[in-house]
């Protein structure tokens, strides 16, 4: 076997040098790098609706590539293949490539790499995410109007910052609005399993949940509910299809002007390393019609999520009480700092779960 | 219709090349015709894919690096099938190795514990514990089977789920690194914990050297042992190997453990190898990936090294693939499926002539 | 706990245990004539596509159960050609019969990504299935749920009771004297891999068309693993496959309520629960039983036949 590869590529070897001979690279070459299938209908598709976006708005000026599946612990070879074959601006859309994009980044210089949720940077290394929470924190206000039982269902995926600053804020704003609601958490210890994620939300609604939230990617959840004739919230994308009847919003992940934004920036050579936080002002957290509610909880979860948008309003303003009932410090005295957001391992007051330590 | 297989009276070296060549012909052929229906090159389709990783340094490298953990694993689970045992739990035996020689690493991090005697015995004993931590996992299956009858197949499968979910929770919790801002990571390593890289800034690290000991040391015991003789003899003839007094409780504990060992420290070459810290997913499936390299490979050392060489290829063609083509993940992972049947139907074809009958019963 | 409460729970169990069950009796037939298949999540997967592609272009969701039939059954007839035909290595061809479908599922899949139908219907009849407690476990349940059982029910007769099962079986367990009595062994193996395909096609078709009605790629998954691990688990005997499906997809189930009623132990601890709770039942069957006394003999050597 090895003999006929090495035979092939000797009668091959010819060929090739005359067909990759390189043509003009006037475009600029962006790449893309997804942990899952950019058919999940969740997380990666949504980092590929942005990718699309940008290839219309930036049409022939840059041409773009994805790659899909890649498993974090083996992905520095993926992202070197990209680097390699003349991308000059690469986004790694999960945290798990961190210290393999690091790496790559070391070795090209003169390649610039975008990684998302992550929180290490170098010269040619940016890192952005989004203020997911805002988002959570209406559809707390939401779930917190709409419970009959007041008890609201959250299907959460693995207990990372992200996943607990959502349930914080998810919490808070239910407790804004109805001081007596509760909320049940489950681990599905998954990010995508729909079999999986849909027993999640049957256990929480069999034990009186009559509101399903999920961190979850597939819609699953959503369709359960609706099944149930309860009521529940999209996760990453719009997924009202999925759920017509079901869902009161949806919290979507829009990276299309962060993808705009940052594209543009290496193609008039302004880009610089950066570190972006953006929320509901950037529109980067983009809630998805409101819908299957009464008036009065839509144009109070209009009035929320203007306020967050103007700044009026902050999910995680002081004082919070931590789940012992202790007041969490509070540096400027006005809200928790985005540093304590994004490394967040800790439940606030009300919390019925306890995390892994 | 039926098909007819007769065995070939002698290998020839022609079959032995031709039929490779013929396998690849035809898996480019079925797969061609897939990717002109998408509107690509097939041509160019072959060149990314089969051709352009054989042909730069660093695809090269990048091949030893993924076929690694392949041979290690794949060269230990031949012991097993060799014996008749299955052992399809490799991937937990490689996650418990990474685990227990990666906790070494956390906690020599920052120069702790090296105070006089520096830090040389560090990985050594990383590689060490990581060999005992899949031994050690291996040995639960094996312990039930001898012990209690249990079926190897169904507890070696199930205890990868269970090492996957406790290498999960010790990563978001005690291993976790104190300054990583809650992350669900350990710290990375010191460069003393880390296997050396066998140039400088690229990517081969010295894991892929001991691949090649240990199936260079299998290959001896399979051929030359009294062991690889009795493991055979267990697997083909389990009456003949018990009347020559060959006791087959202690050899499943022994092939069991070896297997362990090596899917062990192919885990612990992954961690301090290309990885550098533990994160909550060590392996994209190696330990079952591994499976088919030892079939693939016949469950020869030798074999399994060219199988997993061909096995990294696909993965690695796939990628560029998917760069240079756009061509969907999923285009790449079934022609994968196509490649491989291709191979196996050529290897077969190696041993028999295939013959079709047409209009006969089977 | 209300009788409500306790008849969701079940129902949960039963939705969570059905893809399994079918699956595994199809994989248990396919080894009781001494083939050994791990491509049942790639067949599974497929099932899952094509179920799902047939009943939206379609409208019926028995079509769509039967486009997953013949997905999975088509992917068998791969596998009995490789492995049956040529005599390839069963495992190896299986496992890569499990990559192959994983990605063409994919592929044949892209365009129904994102697209939604109801889930396969109920059955009701008036009365019997509102009673308390067991009515609607016993009378309410999906379609697939009484196909599953009557599929056991069905493999158990026919393994047991007739002579087609006893020749099944007996090529199974030696396939030379098999041969030697004049019972075709090649024939009988693939039609139970053709068997076992269906069965996991099926397997695949329920997830899209009633357990979570959409498609997205990789969505079985491992259950098609899950699956395998099953038939060892009960000994290749049929009925012990609905008691093995029942306790994983119990203590699925009983673990995520655990969690929503809060006892405070930690998640990936529960979530390991099925997983050990087979290991310690299995202990359980086994202990003094004779050792792997119910394996097929002949299980995965192919067979060529003598001349």
């Amino acid at each position: 076997m090895k003999k006929t590869a090495f035979k092939l590529v000797l009668l091959s070897a010819v060929a090739i040098a005359a067909a990759s001979a390189s043509f003009a690279a006037e475009k600029l070459k962006v790449g893309f790098v997804y942990v899952g299938p950019v058919g999940d209908f969740g997380y990666s598709y949504q980092h590929d609706q942005g990718r699309i976006a940008m290839q219309k708005a930036l049409g022939d000026k840059v041409e773009t590539t994805f790659l899909e599946n890649v498993p974090e612990t083996d992905s520095e070879r993926s992202i070197e293949q990209l680097a390699r074959s003349g991308h000059k601006l690469i986004f790694t859309t999960s945290f798990g490539f961190m210290e393999p994009t690091l790496r790559v980044a070391k070795k090209f210089p003169g390649v610039k790499f975008e990684h998302a949720t992550g929180y290490k940077r170098a010269g040619n290394v940016s890192t952005y995410t989004a203020k997911f929470h805002e988002g959570r924190y209406v559809i707390g206000q939401i779930a917190g109007k709409m419970t009959k039982t007041n008890t609201l269902g959250y299907v959460a995926s693995f207990p990372i910052p992200e996943v607990v600053a959502g349930i914080n804020a998810f919490i808070l704003g239910a407790q804004s609005v109805n001081p007596d609601v509760k909320v049940k958490i489950v681990w599905a210890n998954t990010w995508f399993d729909p079999g999986k994620e849909a027993d999640a939300a049957k256990a929480l609604l069999a034990q009186g949940a009559d509101i399903i939230t999920q961190h979850t990617d597939s819609a699953a959840p959503l369709q359960e509910a609706e099944k149930a004739g309860k009521f529940g919230f999209g996760q990453a994308s719009d997924q009202a299809r999925f759920a017509p009847k079901a869902q009161l919003t949806a919290i979507v992940d829009n990276w299309s002007t962060y993808y705009i934004e940052r594209t543009k920036a290496v193609l008039d050579g302004t880009w610089k390393s950066t570190d972006t936080f953006g929320g509901m002002d950037a529109d980067m957290v983009h809630l998805a019609p409101f819908a299957n509610m009464p008036d009065d909880v839509k144009k109070m979860a209009e009035e929320t999520a203007a306020a967050i948008k103007a700044k009026k309003l902050n999910p995680f303003k002081c004082p919070i009480l931590d789940q012992d009932g202790k007041a969490v410090e509070c540096k400027d005295g006005k809200a928790l700092s985005d540093a304590q957001i994004t490394s967040m391992n800790w439940y606030v007051k009300g919390v019925d779960d306890k995390l892994p330590k | 219709m039926r098909i007819d297989l007769e065995p070939r009276p002698a290998r020839t070296l022609a079959l032995d090349i031709g039929a490779p060549i013929v396998a690849l012909v035809a898996a480019i052929i079925f797969g061609g015709i897939v990717i002109w229906l998408l509107g690509k090159s097939p041509t160019l389709a072959f060149e990314v894919y089969f051709i352009n990783p054989l042909l730069e340094g660093w695809s090269l490298q990048e091949l030893a690096v993924k076929a690694c953990p392949l041979v290690l694993i794949a060269v230990g689970l031949s012991f097993c099938y060799r014996a008749n045992l299955w052992n399809i739990g490799a991937e937990g035996q490689f996650i418990t190795g990474g685990l227990l020689g990666g906790w070494l690493g956390i906690l020599t991090h920052n120069e702790a514990y090296q105070g006089l005697i520096g830090g040389w015995w560090i990985l050594p004993s990383m590689l060490v514990l990581g060999a005992i931590g899949g031994a050690l996992y291996a040995l639960i299956p094996a312990l039930l089977r001898v012990w209690l009858g249990a079926s190897e197949i169904l507890t070696s499968l199930m205890l990868v789920y269970v090492a996957e979910l406790g290498l999960d929770w010790l990563v978001r919790g005690p291993f976790k690194d104190p300054e990583g801002f809650n992350f669900p990571q350990s710290v990375v390593f010191d460069d003393i914990a880390r296997l050396p890289f066998l140039a400088e800034g690229e990517r081969l690290h010295a894991g892929v050297l001991l691949a090649l000991i240990a199936a260079l040391i299998a290959a001896f015991v399979f051929a030359r042992s009294l062991f690889g003789f009795e493991v055979r003899l267990i697997g083909e003839a389990p009456r003949a190997a018990r009347f020559a007094g060959f006791d087959d409780r202690k050899l499943t504990l022994t092939v069991f453990v070896i297997s362990g060992a090596l899917a062990g420290l192919a885990g612990i070459c992954e961690v301090a190898g290309q990885i550098g810290q533990l994160t909550p997913k060590i392996s994209p499936g190696y330990g079952f990936t591994a499976i088919i390299v030892a079939f693939l490979g016949r469950l020869s050392p030798v074999g399994i090294l060219v199988a997993a060489l061909v096995l990294a290829l696909t993965y690695i063609g796939g990628e560029a693939a998917q760069v240079e083509l756009s061509l969907p993940s999923d285009m790449t992972r079934a022609f994968q499926g196509i490649l491989l049947m291709c191979v196996l139907v050529a290897d077969i074809a190696t041993r028999y002539r295939i013959r079709l009958r047409l209009g006969a019963a089977a | 706990m209300t009788s409500e409460m306790f008849q969701l729970i079940l129902m949960t169990v039963v939705t969570a245990a059905t893809p399994l069950i079918l699956a595994a009796i199809g994989e248990l037939v396919t080894e009781r004539a001494g083939v050994l298949n791990l491509g049942v999540e790639g067949m599974m997967i497929m099932g899952a596509a094509l179920g799902f592609a047939g009943a939206y272009a379609s409208g019926s969701t028995t079509i769509g159960a039967l486009c997953g039939i013949v997905a999975g059954t088509l992917m068998a007839a791969l596998f009995g050609l490789l492995t049956i035909g040529l005599a390839i290595n069963q495992v190896a061809s299986g496992l890569a019969l499990t990559i192959f479908g994983l990605g063409l599922s994919g592929l044949l899949g892209t365009g129904f990504v994102g697209l939604k139908r109801d889930a396969a219907p109920q059955l009701h009849i008036q009365g019997l299935s509102d009673l308390p407690y067991m009515g609607e476990l016993v009378f309410g349940e999906d379609p697939f749920v009484y196909a599953a059982i009557l599929l056991v029910a069905g493999t158990a007769w026919f393994l047991s009771r007739t002579r087609a099962g006893l020749a099944l079986r007996a090529t199974g367990d030696n396939h030379q004297s098999a041969h030697a009595l004049g019972l075709p062994v090649r024939r009988t193996r693939f039609l139970a891999t053709l068997f076992g395909g269906a069965c996991a096609g099926l397997a695949g078709a329920y997830l899209t068309l009633a357990y979570t009605p959409f498609w997205s790629p990789g969505m079985t998954a491992g259950r098609g693993w899950i699956a395998l691990a099953l038939v060892v688990f009960a000994s290749w005997r049929p009925w012990r496959i609905v008691l093995g499906a029942l306790l994983f997809g119990g203590a699925t189930v009983l673990q995520l309520h655990a969690q929503a009623a809060s006892f405070g132990l930690p998640g990936q601890l529960l979530s390991a629960a099925p997983y050990l709770a087979t290991i310690v039942a299995l202990l359980f069957l086994s202990s003094g039983a004779r050792r792997n006394a119910a394996a097929p003999a002949a299980l995965g050597q192919p067979f060529i036949a003598p001349r």
